[in-house]
């Protein structure tokens, strides 16, 4: 075509990021406009493909695309300006790096000629997010756009998912150049994730599997990032073998919490019964987890006597942390079809019975045990009305950081995948309001609940304005006891008991303010009344701040002292004065 | 032992540190060798010598040696680390190999006059060393080999007036007909 101006192809920058999205299926993105990625939101505005939904801050964007992203498997998309626009997503981002979710960040950069040259809302983007990302990229050709963009979205969703980001100057939004439709040629050729297991690892992790006395199979988010299929067979390993399974609190759904093998979460808040079948197994089955500091407590006492198998697509997280004798690099979904295909072909199902009698003595210890009581609500409590009270429907879990995050952990059972949305490495709070406005525009006829501190909702609680403008009836269940209630725990048992600023002397009105947002608010102070009002919330259709007054000075057990082996659990009856002072001696040295 | 309270369980490592060259080859790209040292800066790892350059223009590859010192599992993250990155071909660990060749290059300004202009002018001699630019109080030695070879003549040179010295790094390359 000798007249460019009839070729389809050839458009300008913005339209070519909004042409992107479209080829690459994005129904839904987040953002928020500013003075560099105006050329993109006049596209926007002239077309119906693709939805925007108005945040209140960036960061709010970048963890509703992050709960988008959870929910449905599919990448999610933030849009933001440049500067402040690009710092405020840097908490996203890295959250997103530290969970392994596929985020493709737009951000708006100050003209090429401008870069360098400490302009208005200029700042190093692609520097300051090179460390909390997968990869990013800066486009300074509007003839490189299209191929960055479509690299942008095969990077953050193939191997080990992760956000990516690509800065675009305002004159490359403006100038006109030609796009194409997403091709292999587009990505680096030195990128190629492994996806499949090695056969003679495969065949040396069968062998072991097949001559286990006390095995145990430790699953992660790696699971559920890989897709339906791995969950499936993880289901199915666990029926053919009929070996335990614990999950990382990322991993939480890839087993069902009702199946008969499920251990519960393990780790610093975990069972006791699996904490106890993690360390004294012969062999553990590590699937698409990273033994990160939480889960294996003291390093040198993990596990002593147990031969290890990890499945990881990310090579480097093999030996990161803990030595193991059978690495198998590649896809878990992959590599459990071919160790199931083997294991059936030549293994029988080994005796597992002395095991499960060992394992059911360690379950009778009841390690989430808690007295209720009638005068007050216990968070624990709370915990398992909203699960028993939402228990069939189509629900969606968010959470924020902190006590509320564990109890939730640990007394909602999941029983599928990507229904539990929770900010597991970075350990951020606020992370559960936006999470769950991006969940609901995923889903919008779900019943979606963030369950949150009085702390932590604080953090991003602009957000609830944007639930209110796109009528997402998101339900923010606040376990409100007026502390930041791990540190004040931590504070309890490591610092005196020393108060230092937990304790949030002025917290607002949850009820008022939900009113003040167009939202609903609750309060409820009895435990009697707890059920009636958690179902009047889950009735009403708009957003709603329920504020739920808990015992202010309950703490999260069980608990593995930090610097202790899982052996060295902290059970909740034991947990007098006395037990907890000298629990944590060694630990206060250490810890 | 009365340690600060922290959340991580503060462990002695006691596996001796080793010293390792990595050949890394990677697109020449904006912003590459920014990834590959924020890598280290931002883990902990040491550099000791880091060289990079282009190496074949019209595919656009660099190669970068780093040499790098930790415990075998340090190392072996590195590697791994590295690997993961998205311009990153490939990673030798050419320690590993064994059968590789290491070279540096070293440009060094000696100032002194008399017997000792004359001394070491007769090192740099027995060292091989060339002189690149001479006045009637200095030279300027270029010298090439290893890194033990280098500081030696280094250490040589001091007494004789050094003035300073500009090394290039490490090069490294595996012997043999094979590419990496």
């Amino acid at each position: 075509m000798s007249d460019k101006s009839h070729d389809p192809n050839q458009m300008t920058g913005a339209a070519m990021i909004v042409r992107a999205l479209i080829d690459h299926g994005v129904t839904d993105i987040f953002g928020y406009p500013g003075g560099a990625v105006l050329p993109i939101y006049d596209e926007i505005f002239q077309q119906s493909e693709v939805q925007h939904i108005l945040v209140r801050h960036e960061q709010g964007a970048g963890h509703a695309a992050e709960g988008y992203a959870r929910s449905t498997g599919k990448p999610g998309v933030a849009l933001v300006t440049s500067g402040p626009g690009a710092t405020n997503m840097v908490t996203p981002l890295t959250d997103a790096l530290m969970d392994s979710i596929p985020l493709v960040c737009i951000s708006g950069q100050v003209p090429t000629h401008l870069i360098g040259n400490d302009a208005f809302q200029e700042c190093d983007t692609v520097g300051i997010t090179r460390p909390c990302t997968k990869h990013n990229w800066l486009v300074r050709d509007v003839n490189d756009l299209a191929k960055v963009l479509h690299e942008a979205f095969y990077v953050a969703t193939t191997g080990r998912p992760g956000p990516v980001l690509v800065d675009v100057p305002k004159d490359v939004q403006f100038a006109t150049g030609t796009y194409h439709p997403p091709r292999k040629s587009d990505v680096h050729r030195s990128y190629a994730p492994r996806v499949k297991g090695d056969a003679t690892q495969i065949r040396k992790a069968v062998a072991l599997l097949a001559n286990a006395k006390r095995p145990v199979i430790y699953s992660g988010g790696g699971v559920i990032n890989s897709g339906p299929e791995a969950t499936r067979l993880l289901r199915e390993l666990v029926e053919v073998t009929g070996f335990p399974i614990t999950s990382t609190l990322m991993g939480l759904g890839a087993y069902p919490a009702s199946g008969k093998s499920w251990l519960g979460m393990l780790g610093m808040h975990g069972t006791y019964e699996a904490n106890m079948t993690m360390h004294d197994c012969d062999v553990m089955l590590c699937v698409g987890a990273r033994f990160d500091d939480r889960i294996t407590g003291r390093v040198d006492a993990f596990s002593p006597g147990s031969k290890k198998i990890h499945i990881d697509i990310d090579p480097s997280s093999i030996n990161k942390n803990i030595r193991v004798d059978v690495p198998i690099i590649g896809d878990c979904g992959n590599i459990l079809g071919d160790i199931l295909q083997v294991f059936k072909a030549e293994a029988k199902k080994p005796d597992v019975k002395a095991w499960w009698q060992q394992i059911a003595q360690w379950r009778a210890r009841n390690s989430l045990y808690f007295r209720k009581s009638n005068d007050v609500i216990l968070p624990q409590h709370a915990i398992q009305s909203l699960f028993e009270a939402t228990r069939g429907k189509d629900t969606y879990i968010t959470t924020e950081v902190g006590q509320h995050q564990m109890w939730a952990a640990q007394f909602f059972g999941f029983e599928e995948p990507h229904r539990w949305m929770t900010s597991g490495g970075l350990g951020t709070m606020g992370y559960g309001l936006p999470a769950a406005v991006g969940v609901q525009v995923a889903h919008p006829d779900s019943l979606v609940i963030d369950i949150a501190g009085d702390a932590s909702v604080q953090m991003t609680m602009q957000e609830m304005s944007t639930a209110v403008q796109y009528e997402l009836p998101i339900k923010i269940f606040i376990l409100n006891n007026q502390y930041m209630g791990m540190v004040r725990q931590w504070q309890q048992l490591l610092h005196g008991n020393r108060l230092s600023h937990s304790y949030s002397e002025a917290l607002p009105d949850f009820v008022k303010l939900a009113e003040a947002y167009g939202g609903v608010g609750f309060q409820v102070h009895k435990p009697g009344d707890l059920d009636g009002a958690i179902q009047e919330m889950i009735s009403v259709k708009r957003p709603v701040l329920f504020d739920c007054r808990v015992a202010a000075l309950e703490n999260c057990f069980p608990m593995i002292p930090s610097g202790k082996a899982h052996n060295e659990m902290l059970l909740p009856e034991q947990a007098n004065d006395e037990a907890t002072a000298k629990a944590f001696a060694g630990g206060k040295a250490l810890v | 032992m009365n340690q600060p309270a922290s959340a991580y369980f503060i462990e002695e490592r006691h596996d001796p540190n080793e010293t390792h060259t990595l050949s890394v080859l990677v697109q020449n790209e904006p912003g590459v060798l920014a990834r590959v040292i924020g890598l280290f800066s931002g883990r902990g790892y040491n550099i000791e010598s880091l060289t990079v350059s282009e190496t074949e223009s019209q595919k656009h590859l660099s190669r970068i040696t780093i040499v790098t010192t930790g415990t075998p599992m340090v190392i072996e993250q590195i590697k791994h680390q590295l690997d993961r990155m998205i311009p990153v071909y490939r990673v030798v660990d050419m320690t590993l190999t064994k059968r590789s060749i290491e070279r540096e290059l070293a440009m060094v300004k000696v100032r002194g006059q008399g017997e000792h202009r004359v001394e070491a002018l007769r090192l740099a001699d027995a060292f091989r060393a060339r002189v690149i630019d001479a006045t009637t109080e200095s030279f300027v030695f270029e010298i090439t080999g290893n890194t033990d070879k280098i500081n030696q003549f280094i250490d040589l040179m001091r007494p004789l007036g050094l003035v300073e010295v500009s090394r290039t790094g490490v090069a490294a390359i595996g012997r043999g007909p094979e590419g990496m």
